[in-house]
């Protein structure tokens, strides 16, 4: 069923030619436009997940929903396709359904407001934003269970649905909204915060129709289109080769478990070109999982991905947009962990959407080895705290944990950032003023970034003591795999946790795991993985080495990583180069990935001497979903 | 050692000023305004210095008539004070009076700008909180540029070197309580051996210090009696606020360009005394637009950061205030960068943080955006997208612009301005730089070939971007914050600012266009024409319904006193100073606060409910909406200021309706894809009354102004020119 658009004028657009100088104001506009839904939203909302940390994502799209400003694709396609309905002036459309808009928000988390945007009766854009709401209900506070079995237990479920209609709000059906979550506060806030940056997106079209005519704008953002296709179509052609002999790039990674002892689940694609077409195929993607890691990952989405991850390298002013999606097919099997079923739960599905762009790097780095990134923090672990403090008063944090970029080839990976746009972390300060917690330590781990020509970012450890009786659950990943290194460079270091009780008794606690009750006087040391190192690290200068042991980034000891010896506060260089020759001879070739273990089978029959638990399950596919392995 | 001998130096200078100054007061020389004040109606005159990249500008205003001087000598960039006192010999001469006559010296400088620029500031050793180590380090884990922007990001060290950086055994918890205490044994080993290993200066910023900074001043007592002349900021003391990145950051560059300020400021200050006598007093603008005391801007020269465009806000308030305009957009554009601000009701708007480069701090400031395109901004077409690109790399000054031919090649904004005609190549209407228009179309040519256009509609397109980045600013100080730009006129000044100005009025529709007269010095006249300003501020967060207007009111006079205490020893008593109370407030829950300003009449007869009533309107007007949620006050400050003087220039001409017999010669100019038959006209010839009728291009010493066709420019009393379209219904 597609969505009937109701216009009380009809005619089509013509396409009118565009000059070159107003086509760049109109992007400028919109660029700006975009900047200031953003500023509006961290302003008015509430959850310090969208307000200090930025999970949120604007969007303006053309009167066709493809988007020519944004972050991750059109998130429309999906929904009108799908929504059996109409669209008129004055509606605001809500869903949180990764299923009834093909994944475009991947899950209940996120809620997606989609405003058409009319002009003399005419439909000539459309503004969008997705935000994550700190509650949506569901069995578990955060909304994020890892035990769920199906996506009924997350929270609820919103389909597409009119919250404005002729620009009046549904507060009915908001307040049912409202009424199903923990926090209503702050979703609502939040809520409102996203209305408020869709308002200013339709001003801003208002005006840019008023100075240059409907025409002109709808046509300026076909050029706009264009103009990222014959961009994209160019890189393309410059960085994935053609199938030679039906030879095609191949990679794989993989996420560690479902926190219910099956992994690891392995992520494969293959990769070619056939003339100006790019095929990234999924084909041999481990099935869907009983737990709720499944990424439900939209086709549009990917090719996103892919698009705004290589045109940072050529032209990082541009305005990207959807206008390359005729270039690339993409091939994800049903039933595998990318493409789950209906009713397959989805809420902790941070890890795999985060391992997506490690396996992007390890695909398009064999073409265009100068642009291979190692692997780093791949991820946006979730730390959730909340329960009722000594005065009857709740109290709920949901916090993203950041950790290791890995060694580029521009340089060292930045230790303890975010890999993802916007990101940033929650102030130590405000957590205490604010929650039940002190945050004894928040630091980098030594050692952590793998070794290497440039040297993979640290990941940080943050210790949080409770200071109320309450839960804490988590979501991490990485604690068996290591995040790979390239060129010589070594991986990074696992992620661990460790709880240790006020009376001094200590447990791992899983990478995965909901609802672990907690006191005050306990303390959670989260520690986050390290990036993989890029190239030789027998070529980095000693005295780099030296300094990052002075800044406590590496120890003496890590420096023999290196094959640096450090005595007295100094390189010993008669030392050091004895121990490189000696270390050179005995590494022997180097291989382009170093993944820190030569079989997925002899990982685990370490697993349990290394990390302490016992080595995950592999993933059998069930019944219907089997097709998918092939 | 010379640096710690320089050091020491200062240390000891500073001593001596301050003993000198308990000297005078003892003998009641200046404890109070009043006798010092009559003591200079005599002279009356204030000078205002602002040192720019290129030249040094000074501005001599005689209180008692208005009348001023103005002088413009190159800067010496490796001693700014050189060429500041060769300004002073000249308009001294200009104005026939000794410098002994001069009371009052106002100074923008960017000198502590400029040490964060190009990185040139001391080596600082930072002491944290156990456990805090790394705040720099990992900072707010923020990476810039989209999705894969990380790929190409390289983070710069922090000021503050992690090798340099030990941790303090000590914590206090979130409402002030010590937690554990100080760990004095361990500490003071570990500050011996910081302290000696050649660090300029020290910053102490403990986690929750905001709530009670015992620990950190205690610890800069340590310091003080190990190293007595290696200065120490404390962040508490800086910044007084929850945000441990924030505060440490703002601290540390405190620290870092202090050193350098402190030795500029004093070497300054001592010269002005040989020449102009001991009882000489040299302000500091602030960033915030306030003036601070020599003293105090050695102490927090990270208020200093954005002196610069400080300076030019003021002077375009001061100058509008003298054309009866209220509401302002200022548009300063120089040859790199380009500052924007707000001007509502006659007060720029102010925003808790400075930003320069990628340095962020939490220190007040006028809400300047500053945008990285200017005169020198180089124009391109990417290969792959075949679009448009004005900037962010500049020519700068070396090679400059092509038209200069100084061995530049690439087409800068300049140099499109030059091929449409609104820089004129004509040499003989002055000005320092011969201008190239054949070097000028060669460039310009590279973009028109590429897009197949003629080089004049390049050159336009090189224009309407550059002015589009500008609109993009404007409108994060207007209708990002809820004003609409239609209420407001738009000050063009700069070095390239009136060439631009009438096009982005044009684009905003915000009229007039003023021009100031001298709009290249118009940042000395803010310097000459800004008052004393010094605030108190405390973080306190709590519920509205948790506490009483007795409180806050308790609070906030407190706030006041605090903030009164400088201006008094600066010598405006406080019968002279005029306070106001701001409330940052927010609903409970929120990220962001709004400030709400309101003075004590308001607050004894409105309280807290006022507060929050004027919080929903404001909330509601800015973002569409207001919610019924709990209020929270997140802080409260107190801003003090000297009473506003008038200064009435007496001296007024009027002339004619007909500028004609200030024009030069007939030109023609490039606009809206046509070339139109004009005239160049000397600024200094025309009077106020004139009226221009665009197109035309006004020609003075610094400056050239562009008045578009369709436009007319109207030179009133105080010798503005105001362009507005024509036929506007408000234009004279």
């Amino acid at each position: 069923m597609v969505a009937t658009i109701i216009e009380t004028n009809t005619t089509p657009f013509p396409r009118v030619d565009v000059n070159p100088i107003t086509l760049d104001i109109v992007e400028n506009a919109l660029r700006n436009a975009r900047n200031e839904m953003d500023a509006v939203l961290f302003r008015t909302a509430m959850s310090p997940g969208i307000r200090e940390q930025h999970d949120a994502f604007p969007m303006i799209a053309n009167h066709e929903g493809k988007m020519v400003v944004g972050q991750f694709g059109s998130f429309l396609y999906g929904f009108i396709n799908g929504y059996d309905g109409t669209i008129e002036d004055g509606d605001i459309f809500i869903t949180n359904d990764p299923y009834s808009c093909n994944g475009a928000v991947s899950h209940l988390n996120d809620w997606l407001l989609m405003m058409p945007i009319f002009h003399d009766g005419k439909l000539v854009s459309w503004a969008a934003m997705f935000g994550h709401m700190t509650d949506v209900g569901g069995k578990v506070p955060g909304s994020l269970p890892t035990d769920a079995k199906m996506i009924y237990e997350e929270g609820i479920i919103i389909p597409p649905t009119k919250i404005y209609r002729k620009g009046e709000l549904a507060d009915e059906i908001l307040n049912i909204m409202l009424h199903n979550t923990r926090m209503p506060e702050w979703n609502k806030s939040d809520f409102f915060a996203i209305i408020a940056a869709l308002r200013l997106a339709e001003r801003r079209v208002r005006e840019n129709i008023d100075r240059f005519g409907a025409e002109t704008y709808i046509s300026a953002m076909w050029d706009m289109l264009d103009r990222n296709k014959a961009a994209m179509g160019a890189i393309i052609q410059m960085i994935i080769p053609e199938a030679v002999d039906g030879k095609k790039a191949y990679f794989e990674d993989w996420i560690d478990d479902d926190g219910m002892g099956n992994g690891p689940y392995k992520i494969a694609c293959h990769l070619h070109r056939e003339g100006e077409i790019a095929y990234f195929d999924f084909t041999g993607s481990d099935p869907q999982s009983f737990s709720s890691i499944n990424f439900l990952l939209n086709e549009e989405m990917f090719k996103m991905f892919f698009g705004a991850f290589t045109i940072n390298l050529f032209d990082p002013q541009i305005l990207f947009n959807d206008g390359f999606y005729d270039l690339i097919e993409v091939n994800i099997p049903e039933g595998c962990i990318l493409k789950p079923k209906k009713p397959a739960a989805l809420s902790c599905r941070t890890h795999m959407l985060g391992r997506i762009f490690d396996l992007m790097g390890g695909l398009l780095g064999q073409g265009a080895p100068d642009a291979l990134n190692a692997a780093g923090f791949s991820d946006s672990p979730h730390f959730m705290y909340s329960g009722f403090d000594s005065n009857g008063e709740w109290y709920q944090l949901f916090q993203i944990g950041f950790g290791g970029v890995p060694g580029r080839p521009v340089g060292d990976g930045p230790d303890g950032h975010s890999m993802w746009p916007a990101f940033t972390n929650v102030p130590n300060e405000f957590l205490e003023a604010y929650f039940p917690l002190r945050i004894r330590e928040y630091a980098t781990i030594p050692d952590s970034g793998g070794a290497g020509l440039h040297r993979g970012g640290n990941g940080i450890v943050i210790a949080y003591e409770m200071t109320e009786t309450g839960e804490i659950s988590i979501h991490d990943d990485r604690w068996l795999t290591y995040p790979w290194g390239v060129n010589g460079g070594e991986p990074g270091m696992r992620s661990t946790k460790r709880l240790v009780r006020k009376d001094g008794t200590e447990q791992n606690i899983p990478s995965k795991c909901d609802r672990i009750e907690v006191h005050p006087g306990d303390i959670l040391y989260f520690n986050t993985w390290g990036g993989g190192g890029w190239g030789d690290p027998f070529q980095r200068d000693p005295e780099l080495v030296l300094l990052d042991v002075r800044r406590g980034l590496v120890t003496v000891a890590g420096a023999k990583r290196y094959g640096v010896v450090i005595k007295s506060e100094a390189v010993d260089i008669k030392a050091t180069n004895k121990l490189r020759t000696d270390m050179e001879k005995k590494r022997g070739e180097v291989p382009l990935f170093n993944r820190g273990f030569p079989s997925i089978e002899e990982l685990k029959s370490r697993a349990k001497a290394e990390t302490g638990f016992d080595a995950p399950v592999a993933p059998v596919f069930r019944g219907s979903y089997a097709r998918a392995a092939e | 050692m010379s640096v710690t001998d320089d050091l020491i130096k200062k240390y000891e200078d500073r001593l001596a000023a301050f003993e000198d100054r308990l000297r005078r007061m003892e003998t009641g020389q200046s404890t109070s305004a009043a006798p010092r004040r009559a003591g200079r109606v005599g002279t009356g005159l204030r000078l205002g210095v602002d040192v720019g990249g290129t030249f040094t500008d000074l501005l001599l205003l005689d209180e008692r008539n208005g009348r001023t001087f103005t002088a413009k000598v190159p800067s010496t960039p490796s001693d700014s004070s050189i060429g500041v006192l060769k300004g002073i010999e000249r308009i001294c001469r200009l104005a026939s009076i000794n410098p002994t006559d001069i009371t009052e010296v106002m100074h923008g400088t960017t000198v502590a700008t400029n040490t964060v620029l190009t990185r040139s500031g001391a080596l600082v050793g930072l002491v944290t909180s156990k456990g805090y180590k790394d705040t720099l380090q990992i900072a707010r884990s923020y990476v810039p540029g989209g999705l894969g922007g990380w790929v190409i990001w390289n983070k710069t060290a922090p000021l503050a070197p992690l090798e340099y950086t030990i941790e303090a055994d000590e914590r206090m918890d979130a409402k002030g309580a010590v937690l554990v205490q100080l760990d004095e044994k361990t500490l003071r080993r570990d500050l011996k051996k910081l302290l000696s290993s050649g660090i300029e200066a020290l910053t102490i910023a403990l986690f929750n210090s905001y709530t009670n900074d015992a620990h950190e001043l205690r610890i800069a007592q340590i310091a003080q009696e190990i190293a007595p002349h290696i200065p120490v900021s404390t962040s508490a003391s800086i910044m007084p606020e929850m945000y441990e990145y924030e505060r440490t950051e703002t601290t540390v560059v405190n620290s870092y360009v202090r050193p350098v300020v402190s030795k500029y400021v004093d070497s300054l200050q001592s010269e002005l005394k040989r020449r102009m006598g001991s009882d000489v007093m040299l302000q500091i603008l602030r960033s915030d637009g306030g003036l601070s005391s020599a003293q105090a801007a050695m102490d927090q020269p990270v208020n200093l950061l954005m002196s610069g465009p400080a300076g030019g806000v003021s002077g375009a308030l001061w100058i509008a205030k003298q054309a009866k305009f209220k509401n302002l957009l200022t548009f300063d554009m120089g040859g790199t960068s380009t500052d924007v601000a707000l001007i509502e009701n006659s007060i720029a708007r102010t925003r808790r943080e400075t930003r320069v480069a990628d340095v962020t701090v939490r220190a007040p400031s006028i809400d300047v955006r500053t945008v990285g395109a200017g005169g020198g901004s180089i124009s391109y077409v990417p290969e792959l997208t075949k679009a448009l690109r004005v900037g962010p790399q500049s020519a700068g000054a070396d090679p400059g612009p092509a038209a200069y031919d100084m061995g530049g090649e690439e087409p800068t904004v300049t140099d499109a301005n030059v091929v449409l005609g609104y820089l004129p190549s004509d040499a003989k209407l002055g000005g320092d730089m011969a201008i190239s228009r054949d070097a000028a179309v060669r460039a310009v040519s590279k973009i028109a070939e590429s897009l197949s256009i003629s080089v004049e509609d390049a050159a336009e397109g090189i224009v309407r971007i550059v002015n589009e980045n500008m609109v993009g600013a404007l409108r994060l100080v207007s209708v990002e914050q809820g004003y609409d730009p239609r209420d407001f006129a738009l000050i063009g000044f700069g070095g390239a600012g009136p060439l631009h100005a009438n096009a982005l009025a044009r684009l905003v529709n915000s009229w007039p266009t003023i021009i100031p007269p001298g709009p290249g010095v118009l940042c000395a006249y803010g310097d000459a024409t800004t008052r004393l300003r010094n605030e108190a501020s405390q973080t306190y967060v709590t519920r509205v319904t948790a506490t009483s207007d007795t409180e806050i009111g308790r609070m906030l006079e407190d706030l006041h006193d605090e903030a009164a205490k400088d201006l008094t020893a600066e010598g405006v008593s406080r019968d002279e100073q005029e306070v106001l109370y701001q409330v940052d407030i927010r609903y409970h829950g929120q990220g962001m606060k709004l400030t709400i300003d309101l003075d004590p009449d308001e607050f004894r007869r409105d309280g807290i409910a006022g507060i929050a009533r004027r919080f929903d309107a404001e909330h509601e007007q800015l973002f569409t909406f207001a919610l019924d949620a709990a209020h929270e006050i997140v802080g409260l400050r107190a801003v003090v200021q000297g009473a506003e003087k008038s200064f009435l220039n007496t001296e007024t001409r009027r002339g004619g309706v007909d500028g004609s017999s200030a024009r030069v010669q007939p030109t023609r100019i490039y606009a809206d894809g046509d070339w139109r038959e004009g005239y160049i006209y000397d600024r200094a010839k025309l009077q106020p009354g004139n009226k221009i009728t665009g197109p035309a291009v006004v020609t003075e010493m610094d400056s050239t102004s562009v008045i578009l066709p369709d436009h007319v420019g109207v030179v009133d009393d105080v010798g503005n020119i105001l362009i507005w379209p024509v036929g506007h219904e408000n234009a004279t």
